[in-house]
C-alpha cells in the first residue's frame, strides 16, 4: 500500500508532468495540423452558449483558483493578512461556484456530445474520454467541499496547508508523499483524476489551451504575408 | 503611396446563364473532401432569393464585416475583447443547417433490394452521420431559377424598400444569377477576426488565405466575413476557404471557376492599389460613398508616378505591365460598368461585377419600353430589373452609377446593331450615354467576344526572381516524406488521426457475383 501510494504521490506526478510537456510539444512539432479546439459548433449550435460558457470560465477559474491557493507560499498568505481560515473558506466558496458551473457545463456537453448524432458522428473516441474525464473531475473536486466544511467549521486548516505542502514540494523536486498520506481519501481520488488530467493532455483535443489567443488583443487587425525573402 | 497589386475579377453577369459549372468545377477540385461537403467555395444564387447560407447578406443577423464606431473601424461583432470573452460560443456563428445538411443518396439500394412491384427508391443519406434523412429540405442552391415561394424568397435583403406586391405578380417577376466566390478583399474581416492571426493577405498577389497548421478553429472568421465564404471544416477543425486558385495564378493561369465558365463571363487582371489608403477610404462616413472610395484606391498603371513607385515597392515589371492590359482597370475604371458588391460592409472586395441587363423583346414589340433612337434596343432605365435593386446590391443603394452603366451598356448595344443590322454607324446612343466610338468597339471586343487572352491577363508569380536560391528550391515540391502531400500518418498513431474519406452509404454496392 505504501508503495502505491508513494508512486501515485510521488512519481506518478513527474511522469504526467513529463508527457504533458514533451506530448504537447511533439505533437506542436510533428502534427500541427491536429492542434485546434476542434469545436462542433457548426453542427449543432442549441445549448452551446450555456453549456459552453459554463464549462469554460468554471475550469478556468478552477484552474487559477488552484494555482493561487494551492502555489503561494504559506508565508505570503499570511503577510498579505489573509488567515488560514479565511483562505479555507475562500477555497470552500470559489471552489463550490466555479466547480458547479464547470461540473453543470461539463456534463450538458458530455451528454449533448453523446446524444446528438452528428456530434456524435464527428467524435472521435479520445473526445468523448476527456470529457467525461474532466466532468469526473470535477465532480470528485465537489465531493471534498464537506470535508473541507468539516475542515474548516472545527478551525482545522491543516488538511488544507498539508494539501499545498505537497503540491509545492513536488514542484520544488523534493516530492514527499508522506504529507498527504493521512488525507481523506476523497481528496486523493481528485487529485489522481486530476493528475492524469495531464498525462492525457497532448493526445486530445486540450493542447488549444496552450494555444490561448491574448496576443490578438495587442495584434494590428491585418496580417499581409510575404513570399520574398528579407 | 505605398503600391501593392492585387490579383482581382470581374463577373459579366450580363452573360451569367446559371450553368453551375464554375461551381461544379470548384467543388470538385477543393471541397470533394470530409467535413467541407457543405462547402461551395463557388455558389451561383438566383435573385433575388436569401442565398447560401441562408440570409449571408443579413448583417443584424450574423454581424460580418465592418461598421464605423466614432468614426473608426471596428468589425460589426464588437471589439477584440469582446470576440475573445465569447470565444467559447460563437454567438454569431451558423448552424450547418444554414447551408445545408450535406447529402449523398443510397445508390447501393437501387442495386441490392429484393425484387419487388415498385422500383427501388436511393433515399438521401445524411453525409455527417450515414444516417437515411426523411427528406432533403434544403440545399446549396435551392431557390434556383425562383424556385420555392415567393414569400420567402422575397425576404431577400436587397427587396427592403421595394413594392414586394408588385413584383410577386407574374408579369412584374425579375430574376438575375448572382456566383459568388471569396472576395479576396482588402480590408478583409475574417483576417481581423481570427485571433490566432493563420489568415492573411499575400503581399505579392492579395490572394487571401488560411495556414491550416495555425488555425485553431475558433471560428470567428466564419460570422466576420460578410459574404459567408470562410467555411469550418467540422473534421479537420480548421477554417478553409477559396484559396483563389493560387497554384494556377502563380503559373499564369486563370481560376477553376474562371477558366471553365462556360458563358466566358469571367476575368481575371491585375489592379494596383494604394495601401497607405485602405484604413481612410474603408472609413468613408457615408455608405453611398464607398463605390466611388473603392474605386479611388486603385492606381493608375498608366501613370508614370505610379510606375516608379510601383518599381520602387518591389513590383515586377511583367505585373505593372498586365496591370495596364487589366480587364478589370477597363471595366471598373475606364467604363464604369463593374461595381463591387455591397460595398457597405466596408471590406473593399476584389470581385467587380457587371450588372444584368434585362430587356423584355415582347414589350418592346408592342411599342410599350422606352427605346434608344434606333427604335429597337431598350433604354436603361426601363429594364424588368427594378435599378434599386440592383443598386442595393452594388453600390449600398446609390442608383444613378448602375443606371449610367446599363446605359452605356445598352448604347453599345445600339451602336453595334447598327453597324451590323443597318450598315451604318448610328452614333447618337453612344453620344448620350458618353462614350466614343473607340470605347464602343473595346467594350464589344471585351464583353461580347471575350477572348480567351483578354479575359485573363495574369503574369507568374515569378518565383525564378523571388526565390533566393531556386535551385536549393528543386525537388521540394510534390511527393514529401512528411505531411504536405502524404497522409503522413503510417498504421496507429496516438494522436488523433485523420479521417478522410467522407461519408457514403452504410450499405455498398454489392460486388459483382455476390447478388
Amino acid at each position: 500500500m505504501d508503495f502505491l501510494h508513494n508512486f501515485i504521490f510521488g512519481v506518478y506526478p513527474y511522469i504526467a508532468t513529463t508527457v504533458f510537456l514533451l506530448g504537447s510539444w511533439i505533437r506542436f512539432d510533428h502534427e500541427q495540423y491536429t492542434w485546434k479546439s476542434d469545436s462542433s459548433q457548426l453542427l449543432s449550435k442549441s445549448g452551446m452558449r450555456f453549456a459552453s460558457n459554463f464549462f469554460h470560465y468554471g475550469i478556468l477559474g478552477l484552474f487559477l483558483g488552484h494555482v493561487a491557493g494551492l502555489l503561494t507560499p504559506h508565508a505570503v498568505f499570511l503577510a498579505l493578512g489573509v488567515s488560514d481560515m479565511a483562505h479555507q473558506w475562500l477555497a470552500i466558496v470559489a471552489g463550490t461556484l466555479f466547480g458547479g458551473a464547470c461540473l453543470l457545463g461539463a456534463v450538458v456537453l458530455w451528454l449533448r456530445r453523446l446524444a446528438n448524432t452528428r456530434v456524435r458522428a464527428a467524435s472521435r473516441w479520445m473526445d468523448i474520454n476527456i470529457l467525461g474525464w474532466l466532468a469526473l473531475t470535477a465532480a470528485a473536486g465537489l465531493f471534498t467541499i464537506p470535508f473541507s466544511i468539516q475542515h474548516a467549521n472545527a478551525g482545522n486548516a491543516e488538511t488544507m496547508i498539508r494539501l499545498a505542502n505537497w503540491v509545492q514540494s513536488i514542484l520544488y523536486l523534493h516530492p514527499d508523499p508522506s504529507l498527504v498520506k493521512e488525507v481523506d481519501p476523497a481528496y486523493k481520488f481528485h487529485m489522481f483524476l486530476g493528475m492524469s488530467v495531464f498525462l492525457f493532455f497532448p493526445f486530445t483535443r486540450l493542447v488549444h489551451i496552450w494555444s490561448a489567443p491574448f496576443g490578438y488583443l495587442a495584434r494590428a487587425y491585418q496580417i499581409v504575408r510575404a513570399k520574398r525573402v528579407h | 503611396m505605398k503600391v501593392r497589386a492585387q490579383f482581382a475579377l470581374a463577373f459579366n453577369l450580363d452573360k451569367c446563364i446559371g450553368c453551375h459549372t464554375c461551381s461544379v468545377t470548384c467543388k470538385n477540385v477543393w471541397t470533394n473532401r470530409k467535413g467541407v461537403e457543405y462547402a461551395w467555395f463557388n455558389n451561383v444564387e438566383s435573385k433575388p432569393g436569401i442565398g447560401y447560407p441562408k440570409q449571408w447578406e443579413n448583417q443584424e443577423i450574423w454581424r460580418g464585416g465592418w461598421e464605423l464606431a466614432d468614426g473608426r473601424l471596428q468589425l460589426k461583432s464588437g471589439s477584440k475583447l469582446s470576440r475573445l470573452l465569447n470565444i467559447f460560443a460563437n454567438p454569431d456563428m451558423p448552424q450547418i443547417d444554414d447551408y445545408y445538411e450535406p447529402f449523398t443518396f443510397d445508390y447501393a439500394r437501387l442495386q441490392n433490394a429484393p425484387l419487388s412491384e415498385a422500383a427501388p427508391t436511393a433515399r438521401p443519406v445524411s453525409q455527417i452521420t450515414g444516417e437515411k434523412m426523411d427528406k432533403v429540405t434544403w440545399g446549396p442552391n435551392w431557390e434556383d431559377d425562383l424556385a420555392g415561394e415567393y414569400d420567402k424568397r422575397a425576404r431577400d435583403v436587397n427587396m427592403k424598400g421595394l413594392e414586394k406586391r408588385i413584383y410577386s405578380q407574374f408579369q412584374n417577376t425579375f430574376h438575375m444569377y448572382l456566383p459568388r466566390i471569396c472576395n479576396h478583399c482588402l480590408n478583409p474581416a475574417c483576417v481581423a477576426a481570427c485571433p490566432s492571426g493563420s489568415l492573411y493577405k499575400r503581399e505579392e498577389d492579395g490572394i487571401v488565405l488560411a495556414d491550416q497548421d495555425k488555425c485553431r478553429g475558433w471560428r470567428m472568421c466564419v460570422s466576420a466575413c460578410p459574404y459567408k465564404k470562410m467555411f469550418y471544416n467540422w473534421e479537420s477543425g480548421k477554417a478553409e476557404k477559396c484559396i483563389g486558385c493560387y497554384p494556377r495564378v502563380e503559373s499564369g493561369m486563370p481560376t477553376v471557376c474562371s477558366e471553365s465558365c462556360v458563358g466566358r463571363i469571367r476575368y481575371n487582371g491585375i489592379m494596383l492599389y494604394d495601401a497607405d489608403r485602405i484604413e481612410e477610404l474603408a472609413a468613408t462616413a457615408n455608405e453611398q460613398d464607398l463605390y466611388e472610395a473603392q474605386r479611388r484606391i486603385f492606381l493608375d498603371p498608366n501613370d508614370a508616378g505610379v510606375i516608379a513607385a510601383a518599381r520602387r515597392d518591389g513590383i515586377p515589371e511583367s505585373w505593372i505591365e498586365a496591370a495596364r492590359m487589366s480587364p478589370i482597370w477597363k471595366m471598373a475604371m475606364e467604363w464604369k460598368i463593374a461595381f463591387p458588391m455591397h460595398p457597405e460592409f466596408r471590406t473593399l472586395p476584389m470581385v467587380w461585377y457587371v450588372p444584368p441587363l434585362s430587356p423584355v423583346q415582347s414589350a418592346i414589340d408592342q411599342g410599350e419600353l422606352p427605346t434608344e433612337p434606333d427604335g429597337a434596343i431598350p433604354q436603361a432605365g426601363a429594364m424588368r430589373l427594378p435599378l434599386q435593386y440592383l443598386a442595393s446590391l452594388f453600390t449600398a443603394g446609390q442608383e444613378r452609377p448602375i443606371f449610367e452603366a446599363l446605359d452605356k451598356m445598352m448604347a453599345m448595344r445600339s451602336y453595334q446593331r447598327s453597324v451590323h443590322v443597318d450598315g451604318k454607324a448610328d452614333t447618337r446612343a453612344l453620344e448620350r450615354a458618353g462614350l466614343s466610338e473607340q470605347q464602343a468597339i473595346d467594350m464589344y471586343r471585351l464583353l461580347a467576344i471575350a477572348n480567351h487572352e483578354d479575359r485573363f491577363v495574369i503574369p507568374t508569380g515569378q518565383a525564378e526572381i523571388k526565390l533566393e536560391d531556386a535551385f536549393g528550391f528543386q525537388g521540394q515540391n510534390g511527393f514529401t516524406f512528411g505531411n504536405d502531400s502524404s497522409p503522413g500518418i503510417s498504421g496507429h498513431s496516438l494522436f488523433p488521426e485523420r479521417r478522410k474519406e467522407t461519408v457514403e452509404s452504410n450499405e455498398p454496392a454489392p460486388a459483382a457475383g455476390e447478388r
